[in-house]
Order: structure tokens, then sequence, then C-alpha cells
């Protein structure tokens, strides 16, 4: 257990009441509340509009996906694993490929795997955007959020474009992608890039420049970085900690060495940090897919596959660097077709469950704040 | 006949229905206004907003929107108080519509020039919380115990800068009939001549006042949904907040124009032909515009915070708005 830092674990001095004895209120906040972003609940202790106590409950939308993927073989088992960050589906889908790949020890092309970052960077900007957009939304701050939706459009057809699919894109299989990406595509995907980097400054002059919504997160949900290692907290929130822990970058996968990037830092872990940390993320994601388009390299999209995928007997624990976070897969073959058992690491769950600490002796818009910058699925937290 | 229709008008039975008439006016105007926000709103957020119902751009929405409320099931939890329930919409909307038994709409069209005009429109603008605080305590829902009791707050926090600010306008005018402030704003409105500080002062407090964005806190959908009224439905829900809030809004927007920029006056003297309602319309839109813009701009503050940014910013600097009035006013600079 790391330490709580010191505001956080003040507990609101009841000696202000004038020795008049004041009862705390349990407040449940969701499973249905606009700020829950799906069914998280939370049950929270206050004392007026200070929080004493903060406890999420989880579970909610639990589907089962670790029981789920031990029927399905390894082709199949991409799909299911979209479903969890619903906001990210690429994403999902890479780490549990590149498991059975460095099992059989398949070759992927170099042009599967260019466009394997494409995909997977252009699906981050999207999962931002709708962060960026829903955090305002929740500030009270009704434009950001269609203004994001715009940007995110333009990115969405052109992911339409390659996969056919807005969400649930199954497009990555063991070995490569399911397609090449058709004509067209380079175009629209770096016109996407280059009109959000053109706008992004208008997200920053709207939201981050403005006086109130840097009262309202500035110093507001700080996150110790001790704190955060301790409850695995990883991704974006992490690193407005200021720990600079990217897999992109600690243990590079696919062919993310070969591309110039940088990982932003936050100095104190605040809500502002985070949301300052995602945002220019944005624009490194953008930064990469520029440089991948323009290394295209030609070629196959698929390596050499059997018809039938079966895994040698073994373990191994594969793991990406997600929109939200670290995503592992731990998974345990039996010489079969399909998964002996694969435990899932979600960045999500882990992130949240640091939440209570933040909560403690926050106010209740305060909360809406602190959640609204843990940047969390409820499908990837419950799975 | 000249003399006819002056006997029928000096009717007081005529009159009276006349001047409810204006009263009657106020729901097709929220309509009106909903509408207006709904199109700002959207253009503010590159979407068109409301185009289908009424076929052109969409004018009849509001008209639809009401109309659907009407169908809808009126529900009331066990646990309701359900007098009070039911009684809060009215004392929302009585409360909102009070304020314009004083405004001029031209130099004899109000319906009562009041001596304290501008100290009874501040009254009773104030009458609506108590709505919202028994809405917040007859729900029997936390979340609306916590909408009502944000509201209460808020009302300690804006009424004294609203009221101070309004008071360097009486002191500039020499009177507090609203008639006599707007005539006192001749071609010259005070927004723009002697009281700025206040006009920004008062606008400010407005917002808080009819909680709009960046002061929404006690309707904070995000936080509290929607606050007192969260249990409401159907029509109480239409005429508790829509209607109540649109109408607060309006009045304040009257009040602001008629203080600030002149009400019916006219702001040239060569455009004296203009009719004095449609200046005050004009002026009164600009205002409403204003609150609108704000709105879909801002992100919304703390309560804490805007206790705070009450009582160290708003009311030392009115205090030192009335100060600089008197002081200019003795010196008879103004």
């Amino acid at each position: 257990m790391g330490t709580v830092p010191e505001d956080l674990t003040r507990v609101p001095d009841l000696s202000s009441t004038g020795g008049l004895h004041t009862e705390e209120m349990v407040l449940n906040v969701g499973p249905q509340h606009p700020a829950t972003h799906g069914v998280l609940r939370v049950l929270v202790s206050v004392d007026g509009e200070r929080i004493v106590r903060a406890e999420p409950v989880i579970g909610y939308m639990h589907r089962g996906h670790e029981k789920l993927v031990e029927q399905r073989d390894f082709r199949q088992i991409t799909n299911l694993l979209s479903r969890m960050d619903w906001l990210s589906g690429i994403n999902n889908e890479i780490p549990a490929s590149l498991a059975v790949e460095r099992m059989l020890g398949l070759e992927v092309p170099r042009r599967a795997q260019y466009l394997r970052v494409i995909l997977a960077e252009l699906n981050r900007i999207t999962n931002h955007l709708m962060f960026t957009g829903s955090f305002g939304l929740e500030l009270g701050a009704t434009t950001p959020v269609m203004y994001a939706f715009r940007e995110r459009e333009l990115i969405q057809e052109a992911l339409e474009l390659v996969t056919g699919g807005r969400m649930h894109f199954g497009f990555i299989r063991p070995g490569g992608l399911k397609e090449d990406v058709p004509r067209g595509f380079v175009d629209l995907a770096r016109r996407g890039v280059r009109q959000l980097v053109a706008k992004i400054p208008d997200y920053e002059d709207l939201l981050m420049g403005n006086e109130i919504f840097k009262q309202r997160t500035v110093g507001v949900g700080c996150l110790d970085a001790a704190l955060a290692l301790d409850h695995g907290v990883s991704g974006p929130i992490l690193r407005a900690c200021g720990i600079p822990y990217d897999i992109r970058k600690a243990d590079p996968y696919l062919v993310y060495d070969e591309f110039e990037f940088d990982t932003p830092l936050g100095a104190q872990g605040d809500s502002f940090d985070r949301f300052w940390v995602l945002v220019q993320e944005m624009k490194e994601s953008a930064r990469i897919v520029e440089q991948a388009l323009d290394g295209l390299p030609e070629g196959s999209h698929i390596g050499a596959v059997p018809k039938r995928l079966t895994l040698p007997e073994g373990q191994i624990y594969s793991h990406a660097e997600n929109p939200l976070g670290e995503l592992g897969y731990y998974l345990v073959s039996d010489g079969g077709n399909k998964p002996y058992r694969m435990k899932i690491r979600t960045p999500s769950f882990s992130n949240i469950s640091v939440a209570a600490h933040m909560l403690r002796g926050a106010f209740v818009p305060d909360m809406i704040a602190i959640l609204g910058s843990m940047f969390f699925v409820v499908g990837d937290i419950d799975r | 006949m000249v003399t006819t229709l002056h006997h029928i008008l000096a009717n007081s039975i005529v009159l009276l229905a006349l001047k409810l008439g204006v009263l009657l006016l106020l729901l097709p105007a929220t309509l009106v206004v909903g509408y207006v926000e709904l199109k700002v709103m959207a253009h503010m957020q590159h979407r068109l907003g409301p185009m289908y119902a009424g076929v052109y751009h969409g004018w009849a929405q509001t008209l639809a929107d009401g109309l659907k409320f009407i169908q809808k099931e009126d529900i009331m939890a066990a646990a309701t108080d359900r007098t009070v329930f039911s009684m809060v919409p009215f004392i929302t909307m009585l409360g909102a519509a009070l304020t314009f038994v004083v405004i001029p709409f031209s130099r004899h069209g109000v319906i009562a020039n009041l001596d304290i005009g501008l100290f009874y429109a501040l009254a009773v603008s104030s009458i609506s919380v108590i709505g919202v605080l028994a809405a917040g305590w007859a729900s029997a829902n936390k979340y609306s115990l916590m909408g009502g009791l944000r509201a209460a707050a808020q009302l300690i926090a804006y009424e004294l800068p609203l009221v101070l600010a309004a008071a360097a306008v009486a002191m500039q005018a020499g009177s507090l009939s609203l008639v006599s402030i707007a005539e006192a704003q001749r071609y010259v409105p005070f927004a723009i001549w002697a009281q700025p500080l206040g006009f920004l002062i008062f606008l400010a407090a407005a917002t808080a006042e009819v909680s709009r964005t960046p002061f929404d806190m006690p309707v904070a959908e995000a936080e509290i949904i929607t606050g007192a009224f969260t249990e409401y439905s159907a029509m109480k829900f239409a005429f508790g907040l829509f209607a109540a809030e649109y109408i607060a809004m309006i009045g304040m927007s009257a009040l602001a124009a008629t203080l600030f920029l002149g009400g019916y006056v006219p702001l040239f003297p060569f455009l004296r032909f203009v009719p004095g309602p449609v200046w005050f319309l004009l002026k009164t839109a600009l205002i409403i515009f204003l609150l609108i813009w704000i709105r879909w701009t801002f992100p919304r503050l703390r309560e804490d915070q805007l206790q705070k940014f009450a009582w160290k910013v708003l009311i030392p600097l009115s205090l030192v708005n009335i100060f600089v009035t008197g002081a200019l006013k003795l010196a008879h600079l103004t």
C-alpha cells in the first residue's frame, strides 16, 4: 500500500457545525447515472456535499469473456475481445493475435504490421476524442463533445472504409489482417488526422484555456504516483502522474520502434493533467499515423497461416498499450485449437480500483470531474 | 368613433383583460425563446438543430415538445408529498411571471407603473427559489434534496450583487420606477455610460438567478440529475422546469434591458419613429442571446466556487460601483 496524499485523506471537520449533530447520507450513484457513462455504481457517503467514503461497485456488465473465449478457436476470439473496450476494438484485438503469432512463431508481413499500427492509432484517436468530448459534457460544457464528434467522424469513416464496422471491427487475424486496405484509405486517413491536428488548438482554447475549467480540474483528484503503481494503474492516467510507462516504448511490439513519437507526461496527476495528457496523446498518435502512412510498404496483408490453427502446449503473456492503459492476455494452451484458459487484464479494471482513494474528501461535483478523468469503459471493467 | 375607442380602453375591465393578455403571452414566448435557444446552440455546435417539425427549419419543435409533455404519464413516487409536489410548478412559474407586472413595454405600456417597481421586480424574482426548495423536499429523493439546497445556497450568493448592481442604477436614475429609469437613459444607455461595471455584475448575477451555465449547479444533470426536478414528469416538468426557466430568463433579460439598455427608449434620436415595444423586444433579445451564448460556451462552476466568486469578487465590485456612482453623482459629473 502506498501512502494516500494528505489532502485526500482529510475527513471533513465536523466541529464547524457548531456541535450540531449531523448525519451522513448514503448517495447511490448509478448504475444508471449520466456521469458514470455505463453501469458503474458508486456508493458514496456524503456529509453535505463532501464525500466521506466512496466505494465503486462493479460487475453490472459482466459477460464472462474469459469463459467465452475458451469455447472459440483462435480466429474467433478476436471478435469477442473487441467487445470489451468497445471504444477501441482494434487495440483489443492486436495483443490476442500477437500471443498466437508468438506461440506459433508466425511471420507477419511488414505491410500488415504497418497497417496494424495505423489502425490501432486511428482507433486510439477515436477513443481519446470520445473522452475529450464527454469530459467537457460532465463539467457542464456541452459544446466540446459536438466538436470532438465532428473530428471523430472522419476517422471513423476511414476505419469503416477498411473494416466495414464502426465499433466492433473484427479485422485483426493471427498472421496479419482480414483484408488489405481499399483504395482511398490512405488519403482519407491522412485527411482525418490532419483535420484533427488542425482542430486540437480549438479544444485547448475552449476547455484547457477556460478559467472555469481550470478551477474545476486543477488540483482536483490528485493521484499519487506510488499509489497509482500499487493499484496497477496504467495508460494516460499513469503518465499524468509523471511516470513514463508506455508499452509502445517500454516493450515495443509491431513496428512501434520504427516511429518517432513522444510520451506526454503530467506533473501532479490531477484531473487537468489527465485531460492534458489525453489531448497530447492524440497529437502523438496523429504523428505515428502520418509516419506509417508515408512509409507504408507494399506486400501481402497476411502471412502464411495454417488452415487449422492449433497452438503448441504452453503459455504466454502478451500485452499492448491500449488507449486506456495496459491490456494483457495471459494465454494457456493445452495443444488444442482453443485457449485452455485466458486471463484478461484490462486497463479500466485496474484504473478504477484507485477511484475509492481519490474520491475520499472530494466534493460531489469533484466526483464527476474525477470519474470523468479516469477514462474508463464499463465493458472494459466488467468484461 | 375615437371617443368610443377611448371609452372602451378606459373601461377598467377591458384594460385588465389587456394587461392579463400580456401575461398570457409569456407561454408562447417561452416556446419562441426555446426554439431560438435550440437553433443558436445547434449552430454554435456545427449542427442544424431541429429541421423537421413544422417543415420550415423545425419552427414547431418546441410546440411539439410541449404536446409530447401533455401526453406523458404524470408520475409521482409513493413517498412524495403530493400537495407540495403539485404546487411547485405554480410557484416557480408565478415567481418568474410576476416580474412582468412592472416592466414597461413602452412609455405607457406597463401593467402597473409602481413607484417601487425595481424593488418589486427584484423581490418577486426570488420567489421561484421557494418552489425549487419545496420541489427538492417534496420529491423524497436525495438528488432532488441536494438540488433544492444548492438552489437555496445559490440565492445567498447572487442575490446581493444583483440587488447592489440594481441599487446603483436606482441612484443613477434617481428613481425606483422602471419607467423613470428607462427615461433617464434617453439616447445614452447606462450600460455604455455610467454603469458598465454594474451591467456586467448584473448579467453574472442574473445568470445565477435563472440557474444557467456556468451557474447551473442546482440543475446540474451530470451531477445531481436535474436536481430538484429529478422526480418530475409530464406537464409538471414542462411547467415547473422548462417554462419557469424560460420565463425567468425572459424576465431577467427584460429587467436588464430596462435597467441598463434603456428598455423601450430608442438608442438614437433619429430612430425615434421606431415604436417603443420594438426597441424593448430588440434589447431583451440581445440579452437573451448573450445568456444563450454564455450557456453553450462555459463549463459549470462548483457551488463553493460560486460563493467565493460572489462574496470575494462580485459583492466588493458592486460596492465599489455604488461608491463611484455616488461620488460622481455628488460631483455632478453624471
